[in-house]
């Protein structure tokens, strides 16, 4: 569906990016104003920009992509995304914002006084940065291959390029402002085109989306294969059209596919008759849409012990992203941080109502990417779909404009992030140079990556960000907030403990093939069993350390807990001597 | 004071008491100003006792609103598994399981998120008040 509105909306996108971006140049002056803002954002632009700096790739696509193809167990994403930050409230967020640490390794320092703790919370947030963002480039390719037929690649380029540029001119203040400017604009995006399909759909007699049948091919369908897909056929069907089939070379004819496996080849082009059966991607299960409209119907192994893996990972991993926590600095204070957090849960719950709606409309009207397997493209697909003519042109240039602000926003927040990781632990350069540097080493990393990756869910690849945060990073905040126990010793072993695991199984599910066995869901969905591994290694592990405790851990705790405007720092008689 | 010289004339008077009062500044109420704040910065016993008893507040807080919320939607794939009928069950026009988590849970992250900035704002204040008092 290439489409002349699409690729100006993609470019309207990118280009206001920059320019508020180059606003934000004239803004910032000093080191301070490129790492947070210099402390001077209200709540309500904060938990716009943290707002839209979360929906990424993974909320914009993705969830509808996972629930169009897998049902109802995929609602989990945005519930445990949503979820994630009540977590992040009740726990983190007020003593976060008080430990008054630009970066997490800050907080890792200033709680326990160990550049050890430091540097593996460092390499930790890392790898989780990168992680995340090789989705998000992922997830650009995807939407410009989608709009316009170019390589996937391509968005990937244009994603890391305006990002690098706009955080290296501008730093986090202009991206405070672009990215609250983002939240709005995605939220406008996804909202008013599904409100047209709504009404489009009544319009055609609003058919039941969960009906005993198979999905069908509403009309004669013209399906591009980009790349060589094995497909399975429920019922065998009659086809048309130019193309390879299980090596057999077609030019522009007739034939019956019959049920059972092949594979088509890249570049074939056929058109699917109307009503017939849709064959599925052969990875996937045929659900007709009543048993795809039950929980467990995603025919994954054991589904249970994968939804329950979903929600640790995607409740407790929330508080583990960096480009998450940076925001929090952003904040005066503590009571401002709490006010922030609850309007972000505001604004990501009216967000996460469309994407099941996306995701359920394509049962009906975009089945045919259950066959391409391109899944996460169906909000991209449905508005042309359904609305004939110039209307539905324009929503699906909404749409895509829309999508694209998701990939640039959260890439911007992840670099922005990994870049203060970089300068200050990893480069050990100081100042605005320093930053600049980091910059473009954040940037380059995840787009070399893309290349190797085998293409997954973008959602499924963020699942695994957040279960390596949810592992590592989540134990350091959680209890090294709450408990005056933890030593260093114990910190290090439990965030290796949780981390290590789960980066392996996320790099092992990421690139390479994934295969039938039975422990897949244990490396594709590692957060069950690492969260618990982690939170238990750190915790045993400072009890049998006692002498590791680290010094001044009482000091540390009434900085973390006690309001500020009671001028207590609990730093002894001298320095308040000094002070006064 | 100096006492003014004895003077001649009228006998003095006979002895007479006198009502001395004295703002106690120095005995027992020594420790007065000792203020909950200076307690906490001089991390004394006391001090800590405060802080102690502030974090457990706060924890204990916490991690009930984070239990109860995130403990009943946990329970919600296990009865759907046990009991597939649930699954089936039709609420204002929706399965059950797409009306819980695509309509009901939000309404409820939102409220729960409420409830605890209320809850946590007040016991900061009382930790205030309690620690200012002079």
């Amino acid at each position: 569906m290439t489409s002349g509105y699409a690729i100006v909306a993609v470019l309207v996108v990118a280009l206001g990016t920059i320019l508020v971006g180059t606003y934000g140049l004239r803004v910032s002056r000093t080191t301070s104003d490129f790492y947070v803002a210099s402390r001077t954002v209200s709540p309500w632009w904060n938990a716009s920009a943290i707002g839209g700096e979360y929906l990424s790739a993974a909320s914009f696509v993705g969830i509808a992509g996972l629930i169009f193809a897998y049902g109802p167990d995929m609602l989990w994403f945005p519930v445990g995304y949503t979820a994630g930050y009540l977590v992040l409230l009740t726990m983190v967020a007020a003593p976060l914002r008080r430990s008054g640490a630009y970066t997490l390794p800050d907080f890792a320092e200033a709680r326990f006084r160990s550049r050890v703790v430091r540097a593996v919370a460092s390499i930790l947030a890392l790898a989780i940065g990168w992680l995340y963002l090789l989705p998000q480039l992922e997830g650009a390719g995807l939407t410009l291959n989608t709009v316009t037929g170019a390589p996937d690649w391509v968005g990937a380029l244009i994603v890391t390029l305006v990002v690098t540029v706009n955080v290296m001119s501008g730093g986090m203040r202009s991206i405070t402002f672009v990215q609250a400017f983002q939240y709005w604009l995605k939220l406008t995006a996804i909202t008013v085109p599904i409100v047209f399909l709504i009404v489009v759909w009544q319009v055609h007699g609003a058919e039941s989306m969960t009906k005993p049948e198979f999905p069908t091919f509403r009309q004669d369908t013209k399906v591009a294969f980009s790349h060589q897909t094995t497909i399975h056929a429920e019922q065998s069907i009659f086809i048309k059209g130019s193309g390879e089939i299980d090596g057999l070379r077609i030019e522009d004819a007739g034939l019956v596919l019959t049920n059972g496996y092949h594979r088509i080849g890249q570049g074939s082009e056929f058109t699917f008759p109307q009503g017939g059966a849709v064959p599925h991607v052969s990875t996937m299960d045929h659900n007709t849409n009543a048993t795809w409209a039950l929980p467990e119907s995603s025919g994954q192994k054991f589904p249970l012990y994968g939804v329950y893996s979903l929600i640790i990972a995607t409740f407790l991993g929330t508080m583990g992203l960096p480009h998450v926590i940076v925001r929090f600095y952003t904040n005066p204070n503590g009571t401002a941080a709490r006010r922030t957090t609850l309007i972000v849960l505001g604004l990501l719950s009216v967000f996460y109502l469309m994407p099941p709606l996306y995701g359920a409309l394509g049962r009906l009207y975009t089945p045919e990417l259950l066959m391409t397997g391109q899944t996460d493209a169906v909000v991209l697909v449905l508005p042309t779909r359904m609305i004939d003519g110039i209307g539905g042109q324009l929503l699906g240039a909404l749409v895509a404009g829309g999508a694209f602000a998701a990939f640039l926003s959260t890439s911007s927040g992840l670099v922005v992030s990994l870049a203060g990781v970089l300068s200050q632990d990893v480069l050990r350069l100081g100042g605005v140079r320093g930053f600049r540097i980091s910059t473009v080493l954040a940037g380059v990393v995840p787009l070399a990556m893309t290349f190797v990756s085998t293409g997954m869910p973008v959602a499924d690849m963020v699942g695994l960000a957040f279960a390596v945060a949810a592992s590592s990073l989540c134990p350091l905040l959680m209890l090294g907030i709450w408990s005056t126990r933890i030593t260093t010793v114990g910190a290090i072993a439990g965030m290796l403990a949780g981390g290590v695991p789960a980066l392996t199984a996320g790099l092992v599910t990421m690139f390479s093939d994934a295969d039938d066995s039975w422990y897949e869901v244990l490396l594709s969905r590692p957060a069950a069993w690492t969260v618990p591994l982690g939170f238990a290694v750190m915790y045993v592990v400072s009890l049998l350390t006692p002498r590791h405790v680290p010094p001044g851990v009482q000091r540390a705790m009434v900085k973390l807990h006690a309001p500020e405007n009671l001028g207590l720092d609990g730093s002894g008689p001298s320095s308040a001597d000094e002070r006064s | 004071m100096t006492v003014p010289p004895p003077q001649d004339g009228p006998a003095p008077k006979p002895t007479q008491r006198v009502v001395v009062t004295s703002p106690r500044t120095r005995a027992p109420r020594a420790r007065r100003p000792y203020s909950g704040t200076r307690e906490i910065n001089e991390q004394s016993e006391l001090g800590a006792v405060y802080m102690r008893t502030l974090i457990r507040a706060q924890r204990r807080l916490g991690l009930s609103v984070c239990l109860v919320v995130c403990g009943s939607l946990s329970v919600l794939p296990l009865l759907f598994s046990i009991e597939p009928d649930l699954g089936r069950a039709r609420v204002l026009g929706l399965g059950l399981p797409w009306f819980l988590l695509c309509v009901a849970t939000f309404p409820m992250l939102l409220l729960a998120g409420w409830f605890y900035v209320r809850q946590a704002e007040r016991s900061e204040r009382e930790f205030a008040e309690l620690v200012e008092r002079p």
